[in-house]
């Protein structure tokens, strides 16, 4: 199934609200039903915007799916679409998560656990997963029931973090992770989410010798490798991501320190 | 003698005809030291305005029905003063400026920002279709675009160039405008005027409604416009619209151009397309027993 660069509408099937901010739109799509963990679809809600997306997992044979946390416009719009709504959709774009390893730790904050939800699937069958993930309030952790079943037989260790502590360990993902990092039973890491969450992960892993791999998130406008609003030192994201290894990240001027704003501007974190 | 790959605009001399259109991926200095080893002759930045512009929301670039992309992305710009910051820091990444404006005073006004840049040429955009008051509608106010490009080239101590459209005048008069205001090439065509409807939703998809048609579907329009162009005025053209192989390229340079620049093709990451056109000019010049990119300019009027 290629990729298509020119919106397709697709049908909302289903609405699920996953947090009291956070909801699940399910959708027949069958290159999308495919796309590997950490690519991203451009999603365009008509007469609102249209906004990249990681793609989520849904249970049922060519669909996907797109978790969206009402935020700005354009997702408060995506958040508003009711079954029976169109929205269009072009890509899957970007490359993915490099699922080959025995013992994964996925870290991810909010709605950056999208595609490690995919990635579960894409581990071997025998793997070890550990999971730490973080929300603001214990209102908004999201996915535990789902990372559960999506690992099936799979051993499956979870650790939450909230940013006020109203459940688990008190801070980020990353606070939740360093539980599961010092047990020492994890091969490889992966993350998404905020980005300076990503950026001390990316530091804690390395500091263990455990190699770490990002999917990044930047203002997208083409989603192609035409604008450059994505870019991140010499690299787009949209093309050369969104996953980048921790080696290039660790020496990286621009990862978890600035990024793009719509005019072009380098914005610090 | 081997064949060079050298390319001359004016004054101006490249180490190969294939630029960096402007538009596209022009705001980094990192990305574009990536363009030029991947072989660019020269980058062109992101058409710089004096004041920052986040540009339209999105949906902004799209693919057109048909082939080649439909672009409404607006401008967006940290503009110019902030843009010269960024390139003074890298000066051993040359660049082509492209400059957008509404009066004479903003262009004079942008050039004095780069000093201390290494600016090897301004680009002035008379051409994009999709923003009100700049672009297209200034390239078709015959007057104003000669008193631009005068006002341009006294401030500029580099070459200038004037990018023009296919808009409500006849492009060979601004062309014509261009060149009595001093303007050293005239880089022809901007992306076409164009929109997409989507049946579903019933409504445009960009969210300007209108945007420019670029990419293959464009070129044969291109190509005509730039054998026009050289065959009425004496004043070295870039060619630019659909340009995606090395054949492209040989193409509009038979057509009368002294060089081509390259926007579309990088769709996908593409970059490795300069090295492969690059690759596919020399090898063509060496079958066809040309020594320069110069002596082919404009070989399919002979």
């Amino acid at each position: 199934m290629p990729k298509s660069d020119i919106p397709s509408a697709r049908t909302v099937l289903s609405v699920a609200d996953e947090t009291p901010t956070v909801r699940t739109l399910e959708f027949e799509d069958a290159a999308l039903a495919r796309a590997e963990p950490g690519q991203f679809a451009m999603v365009w809600v008509p007469g609102a915007g249209e906004l990249p997306m990681s793609v989520m997992v849904s249970d049922i044979a060519g669909r996907a799916a797109f978790t969206v946390r009402t935020h700005g416009p354009s997702s408060r719009a995506l958040y508003g679409v009711r079954e029976g709504g169109i929205i269009g959709v072009r890509g899957p774009y970007g490359n993915s998560f490099d699922a080959k390893t025995d013992s994964a730790l996925l870290v991810g904050g909010g709605t950056g656990l999208v595609p490690l939800m995919r990635l579960i699937t894409r581990l071997p069958a025998g793997a070890r997963i550990g999971l730490a993930m973080g929300s603001r309030t214990a209102d908004e952790v999201l996915f535990e029931g789902r990372a559960r079943a999506l690992a099936e037989k799979r051993e499956i260790r979870i650790e939450v973090a909230t940013d006020d502590g109203s459940r688990g360990v008190a801070g980020t993902a990353v606070d939740a992770a360093r539980l599961l990092l010092d047990s020492g039973r994890y091969a490889a890491a992966y993350t998404c989410g905020p980005e300076p969450m990503m950026a001390a992960l990316v530091g804690e892993a390395a500091a263990r010798g455990v190699p770490a791999q990002a999917s990044v998130e930047r203002v997208m406008k083409c989603g192609v490798g035409i604008c450059g609003s994505c870019c991140m030192d010499d690299r787009l994201v949209c093309c050369d991501g969104t996953v980048f290894g921790g080696d290039y990240l660790a020496s990286s001027a621009d990862f978890g320190r600035a990024w793009r704003s719509k005019s072009g501007a380098a914005v610090p974190f | 003698m081997a064949a060079s790959l050298e390319a001359r605009v004016g004054p101006l001399a490249l180490p190969s005809p294939a630029m960096l259109a402007s538009g596209i991926l022009g705001i980094s200095t990192r990305v574009f030291g990536r363009l030029l080893d991947a072989g660019a002759g020269a980058v062109v930045t992101k058409s710089l305005s004096v004041e920052a512009w986040e540009g339209y929301a999105n949906p902004t670039v799209i693919g057109a029905p048909g082939g080649g992309w439909l672009n409404a992305v607006g401008l967006s710009n940290p503009g110019a003063a902030e843009f010269a910051r960024m390139l003074r820091a890298e000066p051993a990444v040359p660049a082509i400026v492209s400059l957008v404006g509404s009066e004479p005073g903003d262009f004079a006004r942008m050039v004095a920002e780069f000093g201390g840049c290494n600016v090897i040429a301004y680009e002035l955009n008379l051409s994009c279709p999709h923003v009100a008051r700049v672009g297209l509608e200034v390239g078709d106010d015959i007057s104003l675009v000669e008193s631009i490009v005068r006002a341009t080239r006294a401030a500029s101590g580099v070459p200038v160039m004037a990018k023009v459209g296919l808009g409500t005048a006849n492009y060979l008069d601004t062309v014509g405008a261009a060149a009595a205001g001093g303007a050293d090439a005239i880089t022809a065509i901007n992306t076409v005027r164009a929109m997409a409807i989507d049946a579903e939703a019933a409504r445009p998809t960009l969210s300007n409604a209108f945007g420019g048609l670029s990419g293959a579907p464009i070129k044969p329009v291109a190509l005509r416009c730039v054998y026009e162009i050289a065959s009425r005025h004496d004043i070295p053209v870039i060619g630019c619209g659909g340009v995606s192989t090395w054949e492209d390229a040989v193409e509009f340079v038979l057509a009368g151009a002294c060089a081509v620049q390259v926007g579309s093709a990088l769709a996908g990451g593409n970059m490795g397309v300069f090295g492969e056109i690059n690759a596919g000019i020399l090898r063509y010049m060496e079958r066809k027993g040309h020594k320069s990119v110069q002596e082919m300019v404009g070989l399919a009027k002979k």
